[in-house]
Order: C-alpha cells, then structure tokens, then sequence
C-alpha cells in the first residue's frame, strides 16, 4: 500500500492535490506558499491532474474564482499565506456564508507588518472566526493526511463549510520529510466523486447564489452556520477514523500525548507539538509527570475534548504563535480558558506566546515552559500569566 | 439578427417583480442584453454588488429565472473566470453533456467595473476566459446614493463631489474603460446603450459568437442619480448618441468601427440640459467649464475616428 516519498511540506500537500485531482485550482504566489503550487504546476503541465488551473492576478481573485467554480457544481481548492489570506479576507467570509465545501492550504506566514516571511499563526488566527474549519498540521505527514481528509469533511451535507489545512511556513513547507503516500487510486476512492446537491452549470434548474440578504433572514442564515459548524466536530472525528482505519494513521481533533496521569501539561498546534513530544519524552525518561495536547481541529474548538483532557492536571501552559492584541493573551489560551468558566477542577491556566515572525522555538524553551508549571504546581504561585518563549529582553 | 418581435417572445431570463426604480435604464438594458441571447443557448450570470443586483436578488425573491451569482463588489469577473473554468473542466471529464452549451455574462456597474473591480476584470481579460463582460455604466456609485467615480463625467454633481460655493462637482474627466479593455487586445470590446436596441442586440449577439473575453460597455442612464424625469431615459440615451457623448463603436480583433455617425452632431448642452447632475453647467459664470467639456467631447470624437482611420483593414 502506497510508498514512502521524501517530500517537503509544500511537496506533500501538492501530491495530495494531484492525487485528489480537483475540476479547479485557482492561485497567486506568496511566499512560502509558491512551491506547493510549482509542484502542482508540474503536474498539470505533464498532464497528471485534469485540474483546470486558474491563475489570477491577486489572492482576492483566486478565492474569488473559486468561489464561482465551486458554486457551479467543481470541487475547487487554492493555497495561501499571510498578505494572501489577508488579501482573500473578505472572501473567506463569503465562501463560508454561501456553504462552499472548498479546500484551502495556509502554509502560515507572520501577518505584516513589518513584513516577514517566516512562519507564524497571525495569519489564519486571523480567520479563527470566519467560519471556515481549521486543522493545523504537526508534520508534513499530517498536512498531507489532512489535505485529503479536508475534502471529506468539507463536502460533507452536515457540514458543506469551506476547511483550511494549515502547515508551518518553511518549518514544515521546505523541510524534506519521509512521507507515506497513498495509492492514487485509495486518494481518489476516499474522497469520492463531488455531487453538490446545486450547480450553477446544471441550467435547468437554475437558483440564485449570494442574494441580498436583510434583516429578515440574515440571523438565520447565519443560525444554520453555526449548525454547520457545531456538526463539523462530530464528521472531522468520523473521517479521521475512516482514514485510520482504512490507511494506519490515525488522528482526531484532539491529541493527548502522555497526558493521562500528567501532572502539568502543554498546549501546542502546529508543529510546536512535535517539539513538545520530544521535550515530553525526555522528561518522562527522568520520571517527570508531563504531557502535552496537541490541538489539530482549531475550529470548531473542540472544547469538550480539551476541558476533558485537561480537567484535574494542576497546571497547563497553552502555547500560541499569535498574538491577539489587547486580549486577555493569544488566541488559543483564551479559547482554552474560556472552556473552564465555572469548571471546579481546573488547571491552572497560563500563556506563552512564542515564535513570531518565524522565531525559533526549541526543545530548551519546552523545558522552561515545563520548568515554569512544575514551580506553579509546586507552590500554587503564578508569577506570569502571560509570557513569553525566546523572547529577548 | 432577431426582429423586435421575435425578441419579445423569447423566454425572460430576467422577470418582472423586481425593485428597480421607475425609469431604471440599467434593468431595461439588462433585459434587452439577456433577450439578446439566442433561446437554445443556456446562460449563467454573475453581478457585482451594485444596483441590479440588490433590486433583483432581495432574499427570498429572486428575479432571475438563470443560474446566478453574486459574490462581491469588485470580483465579478473572477467569479465568473471560476464558473467557467468549471465549465471547461467538467466538460473535459464529461461530468456535464459534451452538447450541453452555455455562455457566461458578467454584469458589473461603473464602481464595480471602472474602480474597484478594474484589476478583476483586467485578470479575467489577459486570461482569455470565455466570457461577456457587460459593464452598465450610470456614471457614479448609484447604489451607494450617488458617489462620483472614475466614469463620472466631468462637471457632475454627486455626493462625494457636490457643486458647492468654490467647487463645480468633478474636476476630472472619466476614464477611457472601453479603450483601456481593447488595449487587452481580446477579440471583441464595444460601445452600446439600449436606444439603439438593434445596434445593442447585433453586438450581444456578435460577442457571444466569440471565443473568448468579449465586453460591452452599455451607458444607462438612472433617473435619481442623473436627476431627470422617470419618462426621459431613451431620449436622454438618444442625445448621449446625438452628441457624441456615447460614441457606438467596436473594436474587433483591434480594428476600430464607429457603428453611428451623426449627421448633425449636436452640442453638449442638448444631452445636459434635462439633468439636475449638471444644471449649474447652464449658468452663466459656468459656461466655461462646458466650453472645456464640449472641447474634451470633440478631441474625444476626433480621436476616435482616426483610430478607426487607422485601423482600417487594408481593402
């Protein structure tokens, strides 16, 4: 089954993109989001994909097309980072509110400015509320899994919401991999064939798309978003399941990494996790009860899944790559504190932000973390709410 | 070319209920543009946000009796590069009949289309997607409440460029947008209006015989906007023809055709007149200004008959 390739992030999600085989892509370059399209380029220049490939003048235009390709009956894609996403914004919303099943790659990318190419989450944190689904990747072995997943759960009629995939810009995007790939044919048979329930092709019944929406059914409309969203949960662990079972690798929205008798306990999404799995295990090894949980699904924000994982452990850091200014701390730690309002065996809760701007983070800066929750634990004493990892003074 | 009669008995794409004002010139045009379209041959149209697309599309009526999309203001011709690309490429892996046809229309306003949409458009044309673009062109941001744009005519009043004590509305020319589209150097860009509704359908029909982005920028007159009697909008379009302000043309594959030439070219003055937008033009400290109006109108004229002089195919 399948064959092991060594690919870089971009590679990996641009053969799951071959293999998927989308009727329209629709793209613009940003760094470091080009090679994945490179890639895909080849493809559809050595006839691979039978993709029609849209290339537009701007972010804006390339959701734009899509948006238009998908409403007319094409299961259609692009890919992104930062200005990108930023350039799309207004766009996101929309594929969202028209129930647009598209599949979108952020290989995330600080947000300017000043700008800065390198790799954080301001980019899609951006986005968190926009209504599109969001899975972040530990791996180039994940982005690729979760590309071929996102199709299913997008297209999904309990879902029928736009899903991004996200993967660390050139931290996973330009970092060569031992990925397993796929048969193209066990690809194409996961995620089927698309039959939209409306095309704009099928003329001979015809229905109108994005109306003028008032104050008499826009409330609504935006009701049964939300329905859609709060389905999302239980169909993104369905499909993870079906892939695990079909193909060995399994995933969920959640990952509790040697969590279950942890004392204290990290936080992380993208491929901090990764970092963290190694920092746990080595201090396990020193008989240190530690753990981390590894948010995949960003949103809808599992928080079940996290109050449950996390309920009872005496301190937790939350590690987010973003800030989001003026807030209580980044995205993920409000978010992860929200879900413990009123909950009586709640952790103690803290925030590092880290990171930005393509800032290395390291297995050293996991201790210190971890260093910090074992003297909360210790002492009961929190010195900082919200601080900082490899940030100079 | 269809008679008149034949025309109107083509099925509406476009069907009555809808909440354009009284007078509307655009909803006339768009009307005449998609009865334009042969009967076997299926449409799909997108439109910018703008003034037909909020009249025809108030949620949970809609006046469209065609697959329709709006997406936003300034991506109209994206979103229909993506409709088509789903066309072409569901038609390749024979998910759609191979004898299934269909043409696309883009509608966008002068706001949509001029300014803000500009880029989108430019895009989709370099492209070479197979498309009609219809810009209907009223000459200011009507939907918004009448804000001046880059088609705005010079001397207009609108909102954001009022006639006030030490201003006389907008101090700029328009933008040459049907020139600027056959500078894309596809295969087919023209002048129309809905007064001359022959010379209008021959040039729906002409584009839509074409493979490729073709385009038509229709001028339309809007009785609020442009501040003239509901009853006077063919006339009004008549004496924007008349005088010049509303040259017909085409250019097809570069070579320019003036499709109507006046006999008697009438002055400015006569196509203002009936206007609100420019009455203070009529006073008389003001006829400066329409002297410099008149005068941009001829070179405007002028130029256009040597580029169809220059362009002239070799006999």
């Amino acid at each position: 089954m399948g064959k092991v390739m060594a690919l870089t992030g971009n590679e990996a999600v641009a053969e799951a993109m071959r293999q998927i085989n989308p009727d329209v892509v629709a793209a613009y370059p940003i760094t470091p989001q080009t090679e994945l399209m490179h890639k895909f380029a080849e493809y559809h220049a050595d006839g691979l994909v039978n993709t029609e490939l849209v290339l537009v003048e701007s972010e804006h235009s390339a959701l734009s097309a899509v948006v238009g390709a998908s409403a007319a009956g094409a299961r259609a894609m692009t890919a992104t980072s930062a200005n990108g996403l930023a350039l799309m914004w207004e766009i996101v919303y929309i594929t969202a509110s028209l129930r647009l099943p598209v599949v979108m790659a952020v290989v995330n990318r600080a947000l300017s400015g000043p700008i800065n190419i390198h790799c954080d989450h301001s980019d899609a944190m951006g986005c968190r509320d926009s209504g599109w689904l969001q899975l972040y990747s530990e791996n180039s072995q994940e982005a690729y899994d979760n590309t071929i997943m996102a199709v299913r759960i997008a297209e999904h009629p309990d879902v029928l919401l736009p899903v991004m995939v996200t993967l660390d810009g050139f931290i996973l995007s330009h970092t060569m991999e031992r990925i397993d790939v796929l048969e193209d044919h066990e690809v194409r048979d996961f995620v089927g064939e698309y039959k939209p329930r409306r095309a704009l092709l099928d003329v001979e019944h015809p229905f109108t798309v994005g109306p003028l929406d008032l104050t008499d059914y826009y409330f609504e409309h935006k009701r049964q978003q939300m329905e859609g969203m709060a389905h999302a949960e239980a169909v993104v662990e369905a499909v993870s399941r079906e892939f695990g079972e079909r193909f060995g690798r399994h995933y969920d929205t959640v990952e509790e990494y040697q969590l279950e008798d942890a004392e204290v306990a990290i936080v992380a999404m993208g491929s901090t996790a990764g970092t963290s799995k190694e920092v746990v295990d080595e201090l396990r090894q020193a008989g240190e009860k530690v753990g981390l949980l590894k948010i995949r699904m960003f949103r809808p924000f599992p928080y079940d899944r996290i109050r449950n994982a996390l309920r009872g452990k005496k301190a937790v850091a939350v590690l987010d790559r973003a800030v989001a200014f003026g807030s209580y701390g980044g995205p993920v730690y409000t978010d992860v504190r929200a879900t413990f309002y009123g909950v009586s065996d709640a952790p103690v809760l803290v925030n590092y932000i880290y990171g930005l701007g393509g800032r290395d983070i390291t297995p050293a800066h996991i201790r210190t973390a971890f260093d910090q929750l074992k003297s909360i634990a210790r002492t009961g004493r929190v010195e900082t709410l919200v601080g900082f990892l490899g940030l100079r003074d | 070319m269809a008679t008149i009669r034949e025309l109107s008995r083509r099925p509406m794409r476009l069907v009555p209920g809808h909440r354009a004002c009284a007078g509307c010139i655009p909803i006339l045009t768009f009307h005449h543009i998609l009865r334009s379209v042969p009967e076997d041959v299926g449409v799909v149209a997108g439109c910018a946000t703008g003034c037909m697309e909020v009249v025809t599309t108030i949620y949970p009526y809609t006046a469209w009796n065609i697959p329709f999309i709006h997406n936003a203001f300034e991506n109209v011709a994206a979103t229909v590069s993506g409709v088509e690309a789903a066309y072409r490429a569901l038609k390749r892996s024979g998910k759609i009949p191979a004898d299934r046809r269909i043409k696309f229309i883009a509608f966008g306003g002068d706001g949509g289309t001029y300014d803000i949409g500009l880029q989108s458009l430019s895009g989709a044309l370099e492209r070479g997607h197979n498309m009609l673009y219809i810009c209907y062109d009223n000459e200011a941001y009507m939907n918004t409440g009448i804000q001046r744009s880059g088609a705005t005519p010079a001397w207009a009043d609108t909102k954001t460029a009022p006639v006030g004590k030490v201003s006389p509305g907008k101090s700029q020319y328009p933008k040459p947008l049907t020139e600027i589209v056959a500078a894309h150097g596809i295969p087919y860009a023209a002048q129309a209006i809905v007064s001359n509704w022959k010379d209008l359908n021959r040039k729906v029909e002409k584009a839509l015989s074409i493979d490729g982005p073709t385009f038509i920028n229709v001028l339309a007159p809007c009785p609020p906007g442009w501040r003239y009697k509901e009853e006077m909008g063919i006339e009004i379009a008549r004496l924007a023809v008349e005088t010049c302000f509303w040259p017909l043309y085409e250019v097809e594959n570069g070579v320019y055709r003036v499709n109507y030439k006046p006999k008697e070219k009438l002055p400015l003055v006569e196509f203002i007149k009936h206007q609100g937008r420019f009455r203070h033009l009529l006073r008389e400290e003001n006829k400066p200004l329409l002297e410099a109006a008149q005068k941009w109108l001829d070179e405007r004229w002028e130029r256009l008959l040597r580029m169809e002089e220059a362009t002239k195919p070799a006999a």
